[in-house]
């Protein structure tokens, strides 16, 4: 197994060691494990030692609670932002949208702001869970700087209620060293190498709509399929291919990069930050297409620091502010005035922009599949058998 | 002699806590387990045994749980065992405290890291890796059952330990020197006298690590890669992914129901080992 790895260097070694600080333990961790997110603030603030100390308590509060993805932000920003505020920026990392609905639905969720998916909107603000955004509390927010397709999913009704973060794909990230030459292009030979050469050793995320959808697109349904039929078909080859995963978890960053997996369903930014350090790493969208997303910044109705909650995302959605959270994640944005400051060659990245006839054949999220049973429950069987 | 009153009055904040943290949430996971999901997810009230019905569909996880629960369990008890013996009667007493507190230090830290720490010895690049230096190739350890053995007899034996050392501690030493006076050689005694004066200890320890590990989610998903699937991740993915309430609490109350057969049955057991054990003493 060993012989697979090269040997670290030193300075790979400090950065693999500044990455793990960066992403602190207990939140990967909940996040791979239960997505109680909440219990990771309960911790944060019981270690007074690991809280960052704001330099004074500003105007909006000591703090704010931010519940979004792993690996989706630069932690910089968050420390500039805590300077100029006073606020510290707690921070709860989730693996699907499924596990933010169900903590707000819960209530006592404790967030701030959040960052659901373009899919999740109308039924947060059916549920009554978010509220209308105040736009005169973010001057930094410019509609029409923004590519509609990715921000008109944050309008529901005529009202504005969640502005855009980044988009993205999700495609799958394989370590070419253990492919044979062979460049895999199809969500076909995912599964099918899964079943084989990479037995033990592929990642999908603990997540039903990407994890169901491209097992979906095995048989060239849509990714949002929730037509039974269809739907058992994809159970079917979950099932025969279960016993074949090295782990089904949305955090998959480690085990890739320890040499653990070889393989792994994928969003944007994570295949950006796997091939930067290491570029073996291929992203890859299946030709058969897959998802094309778009995260947004939204406020619950129930958020405690209302007045931090405008200030982080006002500040996040400052150009220069956004540029440097690019740089750091990898995910495109589609802010015209950030992406005015990037460097030409993150604009031409073949694996934040991927070529056309791959982007086409993408699908959103549909709603339907959010709140679907019998999506909800075949990813919790799956998991269970 | 309290009057009646008092007595009432001193048990009211305990009743109280008792009803509304224990016997009142366990009432609504009842009601809510005869009804329906919501359509977004949560609960709606309604009459009906489909969630029940559709019990089969977690037969994997109460399987995976009723067989590395007691599995565990019994692994824990064999490594906590000697542990506990040295501890208890052959350290001497300097040594005694400060190992106590080394079996007790571990506990200062969160469950995660721990168990977290152990995803990097379990890993590719930990034991696997030495194995793989001395010959022995192609040895997978974590997201594997074994693993998330090792983590539970991780986890638990403190929890055992201190149950069987009490009960070794406090054993009259006297016992075994008449033991030896009538001729039995060490073995012996040990298992005639040792042995079953520690059976409290040892019947309590296990029922300790034997009802948490029941409920036990976060081991199996961080050392079984989510692969190794027990009820209480079942619960977890009902609750906090799949948002179906009804179905949740239907698995959680035959969990409760499981984990009070087994129990029950487990007792009547060890008081009849017990009342066994005062006949022999009788006679």
């Amino acid at each position: 197994m060993s012989k697979n790895d090269t040997p670290i260097t030193r300075q790979k070694f400090i950065e693999e060691l500044l990455r793990y600080k960066r992403g602190s333990i207990s939140r990967r961790h909940f996040l791979g494990v239960t997505g109680l997110g909440t219990a990771t603030a309960v911790m944060a603030a019981a270690m007074p030692g690991l809280r960052p100390r704001p330099a004074f308590a500003g105007e909006i509060g000591d703090r704010v609670v931010l519940a979004t993805w792993p690996n989706y932000h630069d932690e910089s920003n968050f420390e500039a932002f805590t300077k100029a505020t006073g606020a510290s920026v707690q921070v709860n990392v989730f693996g699907s949208n499924e596990e933010m609905l169900a903590k707000l639905q819960a209530g006592g969720s404790g967030w701030d702001v959040f960052v659901p998916t373009n899919y999740t909107i109308t039924t947060y603000v059916g549920e009554d869970l978010i509220e209308p955004l105040d736009t005169s509390k973010l001057p930094n927010y410019k509609a029409d700087a923004f590519e509609p397709r990715f921000s008109d999913a944050g309008t529901v009704g005529g009202k504005l209620y969640a502005v855009p973060k980044n988009w993205g794909t999700t495609g799958y990230v394989v370590n070419t060293k253990h492919t044979k030459g062979k460049a895999l292009t199809t969500w076909k030979e995912f599964w099918d190498i899964t079943k084989t050469d990479f037995s033990g050793r592929t990642m999908v995320h603990d997540y039903q709509l990407t994890t169901i959808g491209n097992a979906l697109k095995y048989f060239g349904y849509s990714f949002n399929s929730v037509k039974e039929n269809e739907l058992a078909d994809a159970e079917k080859l979950l099932l025969e291919v279960k016993p074949h995963l090295f782990a089904i978890n949305s955090d998959y960053q480690p085990s890739l990069r320890n040499g653990d997996a070889w393989m792994s369903m994928c969003w944007t930014g994570d295949g950006k930050q796997l091939n930067n350090d290491m570029p073996e790493m291929a992203y890859v969208l299946g030709t058969e297409g897959g998802e094309i997303w778009s995260d947004y910044y939204a406020v619950p109705k129930s958020a405690p620091h209302r007045d931090a909650a405008y200030a982080l995302i006002d500040f996040m959605l400052d150009p220069a502010v956004n540029a440097k959270e690019v740089k750091a994640h990898g995910y495109p944005v589609a802010d015209s005035r950030t992406n005015a400051l990037l460097p030409k060659e993150l604009l031409e990245d073949p694996i934040l922009y991927p070529a056309k006839e791959l982007l086409d054949a993408l699908e959103f999220g549909a709603a339907a599949t959010l709140t679907d049973p019998n999506r909800a429950e075949l990813l919790a069987r799956f998991k269970a058998a | 002699m309290q009057s009646y009153s008092t007595r009432l009055f001193l048990l009211a904040p305990a009743t109280v806590w008792f009803a509304a943290m224990l016997v009142l949430p366990l009432i609504v996971v009842f009601v809510f387990s005869f009804g329906e999901r919501a359509a977004a997810g949560g609960y709606v009230p309604a009459l009906t045994l489909a969630q029940y019905a559709n019990l089969p569909a977690r037969f994997t996880a109460f399987k995976n749980t009723m067989t590395l629960a007691p599995l565990g369990t019994l692994a824990a008890l064999i490594v906590a065992y000697p542990l506990a013996y040295f501890l208890a009667v052959r350290a001497s007493p300097k040594w005694r405290t400060i190992l106590l507190v080394m079996v007790i230090v571990p506990f200062w830290t969160s469950i995660l890291i721990r168990t977290y720490a152990w995803i990097f010895i379990l890993g590719g690049r930990g034991i696997p890796n030495l194995l793989d230096m001395i010959g022995i190739e192609g040895v997978r350890l974590i997201n594997t059952p074994l693993a998330v053995l090792v983590g539970i007899i991780y986890g638990y034996l403190p929890l055992m330990v201190f149950p069987i050392y009490v009960s070794l501690e406090k054993l009259d030493k006297r016992l075994l020197e008449a033991s030896a006076d009538l001729g039995a050689r060490p073995w012996r005694s040990f298992l005639q006298v040792t042995l079953p004066l520690s059976l409290p200890g040892m019947a309590t320890g296990c029922m300790l690590v034997f009802i948490l590990l029941m409920g036990e989610f976060l081991i199996p998903a961080m050392l079984g890669g989510g692969k190794v699937f027990f009820v209480g991740n079942a619960l977890v993915d009902l609750f906090l992914q799949s948002r179906n309430w009804a179905y949740g609490s239907a698995v959680a109350t035959t969990l409760v129901v499981v984990m009070l057969v087994t129990v029950t049955l487990y007792m009547r057991l060890m008081s009849r080992g017990a009342n066994q054990r005062d006949d022999v003493g009788i006679f």
